[in-house]
């Protein structure tokens, strides 16, 4: 026997687990304002600080601080709460119609609504965003039809992707939201050849994409960080870091030891970590990573600090995975609440509005409910069987024709 | 008009797409100032620019995420992956992106791609450079998957695909790159030159995809293959002396059925024959459409001639290769029913 140390595997396991009391005591949270923000033109050595830091702007007084401030108009900031508020209704309103039967499947944002409402505001239209399943407050501040989206989640006879795709996987083309898929990662590289291409055509649209923390691990996002760093294509590349991919916490997509957003270095790319709950913070990122890409200074990746209040879908359920209450010790707060207090300290807003808007919310998602129903649910109603042979090509073949012979349409 | 090999023919239609269309880019590993390792991009980046012919990381899944990305946004990419073997990084791209995102969208987003990959044995490449792996893409619905046998058709179905608005998967034989090799390994291999099939004209045309090509008319046997074994089905028919009908499919997806049957009608017999391994390979799919469709015209067992059921063997090429012998015996046999 050798007198060297054996060799210990290392199996990551998150700080708290069913049982256990929720522990975030191992995160350092900078006080808002407290991070540099640099001249987009700034050479990405001089900024490798920003991968480690946490860009926030509002403080918990609800006050904008530091000089990532965007300094919005108080009619913007109303339009991000009420998509964000929007987009949690419609998420708890179409949970539960899953729980009864109306629809195969769902997937809330719960905690994470800021992100894609910030976004959908800060970026015009025409650029062109390459989301996840749990982006769609996008689609909320973009004003999608509720009743279209219901209609895509029960598969009826009016769905908009005809019956093609599981609910929620939505495309929306007119609202510069490109076409969801369930496999993960593989449409990073597209955004990166959207933007590449929009580069060789002298278009000014840039390119928004989206990845979770679990899906960092994919050869995918790597390949399309390559490519991005290498044509110095004009995209916005986003790790949403949530914490959990179904039930494996960021630890086992490597959070243990470095940042997501520290991943850039390696690509010689600027990284922002920023506060993914602060609907400020991440208009201020988005809108910096978008004036570099538009300036012809290449991509950015931002990671999104956040937390996945809700499980990851109707599939599984969070409290055999973690602590049931660990989303209420979420250290940066609720999304909304933040932003309604920033508001209501800005003399914007106060809690009577909110309890109206609310009720109005509330009050078109169930009015959007009662068409989409009457229309059908799933099982209920479905679009003509002869949409299932359609659009696999461009023009049918000889099978697609024969097949739909065989079933007599 | 001028003999070309199929490089030059491959080169020829990129060359005038790109002169035609500023919206075709080519790409890929080594495809740019070098011109591909078997020059099928050569002088297209000095003639055309640095952005429109350039070359790419090694990272075949990025190359072809990153193609269809500009064809979502609009342009026509022609992509090269260096060697079919090397595809299969790119699978996932291929299979659940490109050949799904029209369907999967309803019809809002399509990716417009070509993908150009050298494909085939015969050359001592091993097994990384000597694959044929259509069988796997002519599984999946929504790809379109071509393979030429002579640089005629080689540029008129890059042109076709690049065209397409369709994902397109153009195989090319590449032992055939400079001559039709007819599977006689041990004679010296003929050039393009004199051939009919290597009289390629200038200016744009187009061999629709689809479309198979009848190479030889015959009354006995129906021999249906594909790539290089189009010309070792010509050697084979020659060594068993029997009147073949020789099919040459073209196009793997979408296939020509009609023309299929109609001569396996005809003849009454009809023998399969490709590199790719034999088990689900894409023989297997051509038996049973033509055993659904010709039972009653059937005087013999369909055969299949192929690669054995191995890994691509380098010291055993020759064993493994479906050369005329192999052909000319199964064709004695069926014409002994």
């Amino acid at each position: 026997m050798d007198n060297l140390p054996r060799l210990k595997l290392h199996v990551p396991e998150p700080p708290a687990r069913p049982g256990d009391a929720p522990n975030f005591d191992y995160l350092e949270i900078p006080a808002a304002g407290s991070v540099r923000r640099p001249d987009i033109a700034e050479a990405e050595p001089a900024m490798r600080d920003l991968p480690y830091a946490l860009i926030r702007v509002l403080n918990e007084t609800g006050e904008a601080v530091g000089p990532w401030d965007p300094r919005l108009s108080p009619d913007i900031l109303r339009r991000g709460l009420r998509a964000m508020l929007l987009t949690r209704l419609f998420d708890e309103r179409l949970f539960r119609a899953h729980r009864q039967g109306k629809t195969s499947f769902y997937m809330k944002s719960t905690g994470e609504e800021a992100i894609g409402a910030a976004q959908a505001l800060a970026l015009p239209p025409g650029d062109m965003a390459f989301l996840t399943y749990r982006v769609t407050s996008w689609l909320h501040a973009r004003g999608y039809p509720l009743t279209q989206m219901m209609n895509q989640l029960f598969s009826n006879a009016d769905d908009p992707l005809k019956g093609k795709q599981l609910p929620i996987l939505f495309s929306a083309r007119d609202y510069d939201f490109y076409s969801l898929s369930g496999n993960l990662g593989s449409r990073y590289g597209h955004a990166v050849g959207w933007a590449m291409a929009s580069a060789y055509k002298g278009d000014t649209r840039i390119a928004l994409a989206h990845v979770g923390d679990g899906t960092t691990a994919e050869g995918g996002f790597h390949e399309a960080l390559t490519f991005a760093s290498v044509y110095r294509a004009p995209c916005i590349l986003c790790v949403t870091n949530n914490q959990w991919a179904i039930s494996s916490f960021s630890g086992l997509a490597g959070s243990e030891t470095t940042t997501f957003a520290a991943k850039a270095i390696a690509y010689g790319l600027p990284g922002l970590r920023v506060d993914g709950n602060d609907f400020l913070a991440v208009w201020a990122a988005t809108q910096w990573a978008a004036e570099r890409a538009r300036t012809n200074h290449g991509a950015t990746l931002v990671e999104f600090f956040t937390y996945r209040a809700s499980g990851h879908s109707t599939s599984d359920d969070p409290s055999r995975y973690r602590p049931l209450d660990e989303a209420a010790h979420w250290p940066l707060g609720d999304p909304i609440e933040r932003l309604k207090r920033h508001l209501i300290r800005l003399g914007e807003w106060d809690e009577a509005r909110h309890e109206a808007l609310h009720a109005e919310l509330d009050g078109a998602v169930r009015a959007a409910m009662k068409e989409a129903e009457a229309i059908g649910t799933l099982g209920k109603s479905k679009p003509s069987v002869r949409e299932m042979f359609e659009d696999v090509f461009k023009e049918p073949d000889w099978r697609v024709i024969e097949q739909r012979r065989e079933v007599g349409i | 008009m001028p003999t070309m090999n199929m490089i030059q023919a491959l080169n020829n239609a990129l060359d005038e797409k790109m002169a035609q269309d500023p919206d075709v880019l080519v790409f890929g590993e080594d495809v740019g100032y070098f011109g591909g390792v078997f020059r099928v991009t050569d002088k297209l980046q000095q003639k055309h620019g640095l952005t429109r012919c350039f070359d790419t990381p090694i990272s075949e899944g990025g190359i072809i995420a990153t193609a269809i990305g500009m064809g979502v946004y609009g342009l026509r990419p022609v992509a090269e992956i260096q060697f079919a073997d090397y595809i299969l990084p790119a699978f996932d791209q291929l299979v659940s992106e490109a050949a799904r995102l029209r369907y999967r969208s309803g019809g809002e987003f399509w990716a417009p791609i070509t993908v150009r990959s050298p494909y085939g044995g015969g050359i001592f490449g091993g097994q990384t450079h000597s694959q044929s792996p259509e069988a796997l893409f002519a599984h999946v619905t929504g790809l379109k998957t071509v393979i030429p046998s002579n640089p005629y058709d080689a540029k008129g179905l890059l042109i076709a695909a690049i065209e397409a608005d369709d994902p397109v998967l153009l195989l090319e034989p590449k032992r055939l790159y400079n001559g039709p090799f007819d599977g006689r390994h041990d004679r010296t291999l003929g050039t393009w030159a004199g051939h009919p099939m290597a009289e390629v004209p200038e200016g744009l045309y187009r061999v629709p995809l689809g479309q198979a090509a009848i190479v030889r008319p015959g009354e006995d046997v129906t021999v249906l293959a594909y790539g290089t074994m189009v010309h070792v089905a010509l050697a084979g028919i020659e060594d068993a002396g029997v009147d073949a009908e020789l099919l040459d499919l073209r196009s793997i997806v979408p296939l020509d059925i009609d023309s299929i049957v109609a001569s396996v009608k005809k003849t009454g017999r009809c023998v399969i024959l490709h590199e790719a391994s034999r088990f689900s390979g894409f023989g297997a799919e051509l038996s049973a459409l033509v055993q659904e469709r010709c039972f009653d015209h059937l005087k013999a067992p369909i055969d299949r001639v192929t690669g054995w059921d191995t890994p691509y063997p380098h010291a055993f090429e020759w064993d493994y290769f479906p050369g005329p012998a192999r052909l000319a015996t199964a064709l004695r046999r069926a014409m002994e029913y």
